[in-house]
């Protein structure tokens, strides 16, 4: 009981990062019906800038304030790469063939690793823990289930993050852009909205998000380095689809649900082998509903 | 009525090897219901895809008075400028609405510019704060008055999916309203419509006038094109046939062998000079 309750509060931490980058995923797939293959990558610089300004702060006796520092920077710096990365891997593509935005997402995918690899070196990078310490949920015959300061802050964060998020895109006329063009460009178009610009903002709101998951990944851990991307990306793909892409409580709950089985895998079966058990129910998933869990059946008219 | 609002020159629109429009000149006026009709496959559509920027005409120009005199080239704009800065506004044959959305946020999703511009980068939407509330406030009331205009006030908050055709193809009109055009294009407005859901769009399309907008309609049913066009513009083959009122229309040789045919064994698809006489 104890354990699997140990293991729960670890799913959800780790769900939740998922879940924040899923959302980029699946907000661009929305939008412009590509798979943005260097939004891991994007959530990998995130987690860098973290670290390079939570290095720059020591010395910084308050702990909330370096890290909200950290987060808003590192948003700030991935938001203006996720706006380049659009701009100049994936605009001037726009109306060529469908595969070449995504063989150019590889590339831009790429390009970012050996990047940060040189700038940053290829080892690992560590952080000390920034929050010690947490409180015991539960003593059962020793066993200690613990609620880390940390785990309390990532979903704190989180949830804070998602629920400004689900603002801009439900109430600001911003989000009823980015709804409309996800829905029909072109009609939107001729409703007077600049759709490259609304696809710029989803780059850019994407892109925060996915600094925000890197610098909660890099507090959790505490070690990163610049190959951190691949798995955190094709992890939250996974979720995107696994939660029905398109839809963002879909890529949220989707992010949860492979946190929830990794954990689970490798607290009762093997830590190996936890990857295969989030594919499988991932093809388990989408062979009952091909839509994903949230996915919209669309049916497309002629 | 007054002088004219829309100027199409020599417009020609080709595809590949097919010439939808060939060398089309036409006027409409403003404070005009401007019909263009004709036979299926005239390019009616076409003619309206590039007026609204769909299509960049092979050549030819459009051009567009905001006031009389000015005069302002459409076929030059990026396409999201024709309803910002051009001030045409369309519906389609087939129904482009935002099905997702409510009836409410389609009608704001047309309003974007105004709010977008208020909201000062988001910040002030999230906070909703100051300019940006008022500039909601007042895109709410001209969302609330072409609710009220099309009927549909007490489904603002269903999804647009959701709506019955006949609702759709009003709001619709609704929306392209609340981008605040001179110009109206309306593809086949009246498609699918029983009589009376008809006779409900003249009157809304005769309301759309009074308030200053003039419109440009292609239409099939005649019943709608008699009775409320000022100006009808008759095309077959992309090239214009006809120009005239609806009582010159009616009369003109040109346009009937263009609907029966010009005596050959061909059945007509449209019994137009019964139609024609049927909506005295």
């Amino acid at each position: 009981m104890a354990y699997a309750l140990q293991q729960l509060v670890n799913g959800i931490t780790l769900g939740m990062i998922y879940g924040l980058i899923a959302v980029g995923y699946t907000m661009v797939y929305g939008i412009i019906g590509m798979i943005n293959f260097a939004h891991g990558d994007v959530f990998m610089v995130g987690a860098f800038v973290g670290i390079i300004v939570l290095t720059a702060l020591t010395g910084v006796t308050s702990v909330p304030m370096g890290i909200l520092a950290a987060l808003l920077l590192s948003a700030g710096v991935c938001a203006l790469y996720g706006f380049s990365i659009e701009r100049v891997a994936y605009r001037p593509l726009r109306g060529s063939f469908r595969l070449a935005p995504l063989i150019s997402a590889i590339g831009m995918s790429i390009l970012l690793e050996n990047y940060v690899q040189t700038s940053q070196g290829a080892l690992e990078r560590a952080i000390p823990v920034a929050v010690p310490g947490g409180f015991v949920l539960m003593n059962e015959n020793g066993f200690v289930v613990q609620l880390s300061w940390m785990q309390i802050a990532i979903v704190v964060v989180t949830l804070v993050t998602l629920g400004i998020f689900t603002y801009i895109v439900t109430k600001t006329p911003l989000g009823r852009s980015m709804r409309a063009v996800e829905q029909d460009a072109k009609m939107a178009a001729l409703l007077g909205i600049d759709t490259n610009r609304t696809i710029s903002y989803t780059f850019i709101i994407g892109s925060a998000l996915a600094a925000v998951a890197g610098v909660m990944f890099l507090l959790y851990y505490g070690v990163i380095d610049f190959y951190i991307g691949f798995n955190a990306g094709i992890k939250a793909f996974t979720a995107a689809v696994l939660g029905g892409i398109g839809s963002l409580p879909g890529a949220v709950l989707g992010g949860l649900l492979i946190g929830l089985i990794e954990a689970f895998w490798s607290g009762y079966a093997t830590v190996a082998y936890k990857d295969v058990a989030v594919y499988s129910i991932l093809a388990i998933v989408l062979m009952f509903m091909p839509t994903g869990l949230l996915g919209r059946n669309d049916i497309e008219k002629v | 009525m007054g002088d004219t609002l829309l100027t199409v020159t020599e417009l020609t629109m080709r595809f590949g090897g097919l010439t939808a429009v060939n060398a089309l000149s036409f006027n409409a006026k403003r404070g005009d219901i401007t019909a263009v009709i004709g036979p299926n496959g005239a390019g009616k559509t076409t003619v309206f895809n590039c007026i609204t920027g769909f299509y960049k005409p092979t050549s030819g120009s459009i051009a567009i008075a905001h006031t009389p005199g000015a005069s302002m080239l459409l076929n030059k704009l990026p396409g999201h400028a024709i309803a910002k800065k051009g001030r045409v506004a369309r519906t389609f044959q087939n129904i482009r609405l935002f099905g997702g959305m409510t009836v409410l946020e389609n009608l704001l999703v047309a309003q974007h510019n105004e709010l977008q511009a208020a909201t000062g980068f988001g910040v002030l939407a999230i906070l909703g704060l100051g300019k940006y509330r008022a500039a909601e406030k007042a895109a709410i009331e001209r969302a609330k008055y072409w609710l009220a205009a099309t009927n549909l006030i007490d489904r603002a908050d269903d999804p647009a999916a959701s709506l019955p055709y006949g609702a759709q193809r009003r709001l619709e009109i609704a929306r392209a309203m609340c981008t605040d055009p001179v110009l109206l294009c309306l593809d086949e407005p009246a498609a699918g419509l029983n009589p009376r859901e008809s006779q409900a769009l003249n009157d809304l399309l005769l309301k759309i006038r009074a308030d200053g907008c003039s419109l440009l309609l292609i239409e099939h049913d005649m019943g709608v094109v008699m009775k409320i066009s000022d100006h009808i513009i008759v095309l077959d083959h992309g090239k214009k046939i006809a120009d005239g009122t609806p009582l010159e229309i009616r009369n003109d040789i040109a346009v009937i062998s263009a609907y029966l045919g010009e005596g050959d064994d061909d059945d007509p698809d449209a019994p137009i000079a019964e139609t024609l006489a049927a909506a005295e």
